[in-house]
């Protein structure tokens, strides 16, 4: 590990003033009394291991302390003089791989979806947001209840172009560009459920829904029961969310954590284009209401699909990679930085079990539970705040259910609890990368 | 103190309520020739049921319109209805009076909105529509939901939160739904429903059903902003809504001219036709409901603004006196009570005799009694209840617990 280099230790660049007083001349200094080979690497290393230690260093994570990281945030990396960089091992070719392919995790996620591709026979090749567009096509084919309302999903053909042509071809009452209202449209696309039809309603980011909360929470998920059955609810919400690039705080939030608590709604979350297809066909096609979390960097990945119809099921995980040693649950884009660690863990000797939790309400906790038996050691890479976020939740459950499976304490990767910075190298610092994700495997697995 | 709107400005034409009833009794006697036939035999006046002779009635107030022209004042009608509006009026208002009491003897907990005072509305609307035509509205829904075909036996169970009330016990007197007579609720945070209604004027559009959706809302909601969202939108897409504004002038405590810069609702909707009508006059509201369901059909949204009142205060938890005069109450119900109004005017077409309305308001109140008995006697909800209708049991639905059994409320 790179931080036992005493050369290295950078001790008087308190831990609190990482994240506002770093920045990469201010380690790159420090760099002249390393002497390890070739600056250049190192320069990669740094940049992908400052990121890895600012957000380590601020996060409960230490791999230097034996003791299992609390869950206070701040506290725990007072005390921390070291400013840990570079976790991703003593390889310097490995760690320059870590610190350029995080601006290419996208291409490298497709290599490794290539692998585990889910198809079998022939099938064909298109991007999510194709993937997106042909399950609500073919489901408004199948079905002429079902209709899509959001901002510019008609003529403009959809932001992300999901509804692209479905104007043309379904015309303008199944396919309604909305004025800017999202309190007002989500309440229409209910009260239309109510009557029997099915919008899909998209906001445009998931951030816009926060103004619908009512209807989605009072509306939306409260009615099947307070109107003792008489009523379904069988809309579709769903939107991209999560961390962009360079999207700015209010584009790049993540609101599952806050409809977590809404009774009466699923939420799933789709990750690659077979699942984004058979997600959005079953969450059209089910009674309840479903929100269907989509991420803005995932739209463009590639993979081969079937030519059958095929529907996921809404409440179930998907193992994207068995093993042995450690349960790694995610879900969304941490599913890419979890393979890129992968990877890195492989070559190291480890056997990290993968799954992509895919269902966030409610968890299968029977895919889950299967795992932990089997590996007795968890670790949750997500997206959202380190408060009260969708790990949070997972971590209970699985305490409370597999307590006494567990041979080390849960750990929960998160994203730091900030408003997410314009910055480049900030906003790499708020999201877990793979370094991260290498580091705590290594640390649970000790 | 008192609110600075007072009498004369409900009246657009400067005459006072109480002189144009005179009006209206006057103006009835010397035309009593003018009544298109009256009942000839004795057993035609005691039946309900039977009777269809036409009559028609004139509003007590001319209609105010916004970009619209307003409908007459002469309503068609019948002895039929006249005392049909009569008994569900008051089977209405001994409802309300019957939870209250059921409230302070601790059997309706929570919130309970009374209706009293604002019968017209409820029974004008029932009389100009169909069960296809869909009404939403917010909580103050017992009335609207007696008025689309509930039973009484079903209000209080709910109200009583037992299993056989309209909800199975599980909404409570802010959540009344009737799927099958297109009652979309109750519901309990305000201004949340109108964007509801436009939806289903939607669905109603998209179905090409040829019905249309009255959004109901109060004067306190109509600030809402996700109000003029869902109006735009429905002028915009021609969507057959009607947003009628039960306007009894207080939001809970707060006045209207403390609440609103422009209290004139029906005109709130700028480019939207709107229409103000004497909301304590149920053929008022008849006329005013038929015209606007016409008007929805052919050209998209209208405003209805009800001039009401509340003699109960916004819930049960408010004594109704610190924001209001109870010489203002008592004025309101001695002038202009529905149910009174429909009593003159039977007692004036000669339908009944006192005597005889006497005996049906004590057949209401049998009939209210034993409701409630009836309700007292039926259990509260299972327990295993408390985990239905969460989710619908369908494709793909079942939630699963660690052992994949029925998931209990404290798994994520």
């Amino acid at each position: 590990m790179l931080a036992e280099d005493a050369s290295f230790t950078v001790t008087h660049v308190h831990p609190m003033r990482t994240l506002d007083g770093i920045t990469l001349p201010h380690v790159l200094r420090f760099l002249r009394f390393v002497t390890l080979p070739g600056k250049k690497k190192m320069a990669a290393r740094i940049h992908g291991g400052a990121g890895a230690g600012a957000a380590t260093a601020l996060s409960t994570f230490n791999p230097k302390k034996l003791v299992a990281p609390s869950r206070t945030n701040l506290p725990a990396a007072r005390s921390s003089k070291r400013c840990i960089v570079a976790a991703a091992g003593s390889d310097a070719s490995k760690s320059l791989r870590v610190g350029h392919s995080q601006k290419l995790i996208a291409n490298a996620a497709v290599a490794t979806k290539a692998e585990t591709s889910a198809t079998t026979g022939t099938g064909h090749e298109l991007l999510l947001f194709e993937a997106l567009q042909e399950g609500l096509e073919e489901e408004m084919d199948r079905d002429p209840r079902v209709c899509v309302m959001g901002e510019d999903v008609g003529h403009y053909g959809g932001s992300y172009k999901v509804t692209k042509g479905l104007a043309d071809k379904f015309g303008d009452l199944r396919v309604l560009d909305t004025p800017i209202c999202e309190n007002a449209f989500t309440g229409m696309g209910i009260g239309a459920a109510m009557t029997g039809l099915r919008p899909v309603i998209e906001g445009m980011n998931m951030g816009f829904l926060l103004l619908a909360f009512n209807q989605i929470s009072n509306n939306c998920g409260m009615l099947h029961y307070t109107s003792g059955g008489q009523f379904t609810i069988p809309v579709v919400i769903r939107g991209p969310g999560g961390v962009g690039r360079q999207l700015g705080a209010e584009h790049s939030q993540r609101l599952e954590s806050y409809f977590q608590s809404i009774p009466g709604i699923q939420m799933v979350a789709c990750s690659t284009p077979y699942n984004a297809k058979g997600l959005m066909k079953a969450a059209i096609r089910s009674e309840n209401p479903v929100i269907l979390f989509e991420h803005v960097l995932l739209y463009n990945l590639k993979e081969k699909i079937p030519d059958e119809e095929y529907i996921c099921n809404l409440e179930e995980a998907e193992m994207v990679r068995p093993g042995e040693h450690i349960t790694i649950l995610t879900y969304s884009r941490m599913r890419y930085h979890v393979m890129q660690a992968a990877k890195t863990l492989v070559n190291k000797g480890y056997d990290p079990e993968v799954i992509d939790i895919r269902s966030l309400k409610p968890f299968d906790l029977y895919t889950i539970g299967n795992s932990v038996k089997k590996t007795h050691r968890v670790l949750i890479v997500e997206e959202c705040m380190r408060t009260g976020g969708i790990g949070a939740s997972l971590t209970a459950a699985i305490n409370e259910n597999f307590h006494d499976y567990l041979d080390a304490p849960v750990m929960c990767l998160s994203s730091q609890d900030v408003p997410t910075p314009y910055a480049g190298t900030l906003e790499e610092w708020t999201v877990v990368q793979p370094a991260q994700i290498v580091t705590a495997v290594e640390q649970l697995c000790q | 103190y008192l609110p600075h709107w007072n009498w004369n400005c409900l009246t657009t034409d400067s005459q006072s309520e109480k002189s144009a009833v005179w009006i209206m009794a006057l103006s009835r006697l010397s035309s009593r020739s003018n009544i298109i036939s009256r009942p000839l035999s004795a057993a035609f006046r005691r039946s309900i049921s039977t009777d269809t002779t036409p009559i028609t009635i004139e509003t007590s107030l001319p209609f105010t319109a916004h970009l619209c022209d307003p409908p007459s004042r002469s309503v068609e009608s019948s002895t039929q209805e006249l005392l049909s509006f009569f008994r569900t009026m008051a089977l209405m208002r001994r409802m309300e009076i019957a939870a209250d009491s059921l409230y302070k003897a601790k059997l309706i907990r929570g919130f309970c909105h009374l209706y009293d005072g604002q019968e017209a509305v409820a029974i004008g609307m029932e009389a100009a529509i169909t069960k296809k035509d869909a009404i939403i509205t917010a909580y103050r829904d017992h009335c609207i939901f007696l008025g689309r075909g509930g039973s009484l036996y079903e209000v209080f169970a709910e109200l009583m939160g037992r299993q056989d009330g309209c909800s199975r016990g599980k909404g409570g007197s802010m959540h009344f739904y009737k799927k099958d007579s297109s009652f979309y609720g109750g519901h309990g945070i305000v201004g949340a429903q109108v964007p509801l209604g436009c939806g289903i004027a939607f669905a109603q559009k998209y179905s090409k059903e040829e019905a249309v959706t009255f959004a109901m809302y109060g004067d306190g909601a109509a600030n809402q902003g996700q109000l003029f969202e869902a109006l735009n939108i429905s002028a915009l897409w021609d969507l057959p809504s009607i947003l009628v504004c039960e306007n009894n002038h207080y939001g809970m405590g707060t006045a209207e001219w403390r609440a609103a810069k422009s209290p004139s609702y029906y005109k709130r909707g700028d480019y939207v036709p709107g229409l103000k009508v004497d909301g304590m006059d149920a053929f008022a509201v008849k006329q005013a409901c038929k015209f606007a369901k016409e008007h929805a059909l052919k050209n998209g949204p209208i405003i209805l603004e009800m001039d009401t009142y509340r003699y109960h205060g916004h819930s049960m938890s408010d004594p109704g006196s610190t924001y209001r005069t109870r010489d203002e109450i008592s004025g309101v119900r001695q002038e202009r009570d529905p149910i009174e109004r429909i009593k003159k005017l039977v007692l004036s077409h000669d339908l009944a005799t006192e005597k005889e309305l006497k005996d049906m308001e004590k057949e209401i109140r049998k009939e209210v009694d034993d409701a409630i008995a009836k309700a007292k006697d039926c259990p509260m909800p299972e327990p295993s209840e408390l985990f239905t209708n969460v989710y619908v049991k369908g494709f793909g639905t079942e939630s699963f617990g660690a052992d994949r059994k029925e998931v209990k409320a404290a798994l994520p």
